[in-house]
């Protein structure tokens, strides 16, 4: 038997340095895939500590580098880190739900070089699931969109779907239009964190997917010219796992508010792995060598059905998070996986949502006091 | 085909060391190019227009009738976003 190589011989740089530079949001969205227990993660990395990091990720390679939280503009270093980013040769992007965003901090963001401004949409409101009939939402994003559009960055929507507003799907992209926008995500929720505890009122039914999936047909059709659509099918109807992250530690290194690196950014959940922090450590040595992002990169540490399936160089059994909250094993195959032993729970979950009345439940909102609550704390 | 190339809305042209190629960077993504795209599009600066690239292209490279192989990769990365082709000034 051969020695094993070293790692660092076989992998290659990141591409993505996802800096989540704040678990605090002004919004409580239902699906958001912040974890649960956020609250415990109050400490954030100072100024210096991102530029440290910015400038090591770059160093390694890195060249897309998004800005996300949590709500980004409520670190109000964050047109520091956008100019030294830009500075060092990223592609610069701001994912923010626009709340606080003003003419002088957008004015900011240009003069220091940023690139790309992706505006989300949320239920921002606890009253009202369906932000659509809520007024204030689409007067705040009109306004933050002709502003972005005013400094001639292109104009980039993403608005996550859910049963709740998945039937206005067409009013959706109707909206994005008159917004303005030239590319628009229509991402499913996917079930973890907090849109894993509210999954029963969150999940669509088949027929709704469809009948959303042929809606956004038609309107691709008709704005071919002036927009891209892009439809994200919730993992749990795709009937196979997805290349989740595009493999562990191959292309995304996410670095959470407090320090913490992260293959992915759900991947804080899984138990057993010891992920570094950038406090402690160097981007390259945790790129490289540090057992968290080692541990499921390529296919050694899979078990079967995966160990012996044609695709696992294509899918790389799926998401390591799906397993562990699904079939309680971080190890195991992607439950959505039809060969999976576990995929009768994902199964179970697609046909109650096909069958079952709605929800009673109440939702549970995004808030620092809930996750205080969820992790035990009070 | 006549006009002059730029860069597409929200594109940025750049050398990566790390990756030792041009790449086009655009939002949440980035293509690798090779050699030939990369002495193309770095010239697609809202400058010059396709007459003077594919001279400056012959010069450099000491080579001619590169028209056509300009004018093909101008016209798949115009239906690409990558570029846009501004009309020739009368």
């Amino acid at each position: 038997m051969n020695a094993p190589a070293t790692p660092a011989a076989h992998i290659g740089p990141p591409m993505w340095l996802l800096a989540e530079v704040t678990y605090r949001c002004p919004l409580h969205c239902v699906f958001c895939y912040n974890p649960v227990d956020f609250a415990r993660y109050e400490e954030e990395l100072s100024t210096d500590d991102w530029l440290r990091v910015l400038r090591e990720g770059r160093e390694l390679g890195a060249v897309q580098c998004g800005f996300s939280g949590g709500e980004p503009l409520l670190r109000n270093d964050l047109e520091v880190l956008i100019a030294e980013a830009r500075r060092l040769g990223y592609y610069t992007n701001l994912i923010t739900s626009g709340v606080g965003l003003t003419e002088a901090r957008l004015d900011a963001f240009k003069a220091a070089g940023l690139d790309h401004i992706q505006l989300s949409f949320q239920d921002s409101s606890k009253e009202i699931n369906d932000f659509l009939t809520h007024t204030r939402t689409f007067e705040l994003k009109q306004r933050v969109g002709e502003m972005i559009k005013a400094r001639g960055w292109p104009m980039v929507m993403n608005v996550v779907i859910h049963r709740l507003n998945i039937e206005h799907i067409g009013r959706i992209i109707e909206m994005a239009d008159q917004l303005g926008a030239e590319y628009l995500e229509l991402a499913n929720a996917q079930y973890y964190s907090w849109a894993l505890l509210n999954r029963d009122q969150l999940m669509p039914s088949r027929e709704q997917l469809r009948r959303a999936e042929a809606v956004t047909d038609e309107w691709k059709a008709r704005l071919a010219e002036r927009m891209r659509i892009l439809f994200v099918v919730p993992d749990y109807h795709e009937g196979k796992p997805k290349k989740c992250m595009n493999g562990w530690g191959n292309v995304f290194l996410t670095v959470t508010p407090d320090g913490t690196a992260l293959p992915c950014h759900t991947a804080r959940m899984l138990p057993g792995l010891d992920f570094p922090n950038v406090r402690e450590h160097g981007l390259r040595h945790i790129w490289f060598e540090s057992e968290g992002f080692n541990h499921y990169r390529g296919t050694g540490w899979m078990k079967e059905p995966c160990a012996s399936c044609d695709d696992k160089e294509n899918d790389y059994g799926g998401c390591r998070c799906q397993a562990y909250l699904l079939a309680a094993d971080p190890d195991a195959a992607d439950p959505v996986c039809p060969k999976s032993p576990h995929h009768a729970q994902v199964a179970a979950a697609i046909e109650q949502a096909d069958t079952a009345a709605p929800s009673t439940k109440p939702l549970i909102f995004r808030d620092p006091k809930e996750s205080r609550r969820l992790c035990g704390e009070s | 085909m006549d006009g002059t190339p730029r860069l597409g809305h929200g594109f940025r042209f750049q050398w990566e060391p790390a990756q030792s190629c041009h790449v086009l960077l655009y939002p949440e993504g980035m293509i690798r190019l090779n050699r030939s795209a990369g002495e193309i599009l770095a010239r697609c600066d809202g400058s010059r227009d396709i007459a003077a690239i594919v001279a400056e292209l012959e010069q450099a490279f000491a080579s001619s009738g590169l028209r056509p192989e300009v004018e093909a990769f101008v016209a798949m990365a115009v239906g690409k976003r990558w570029l846009r082709l501004d009309a020739p000034t009368p």
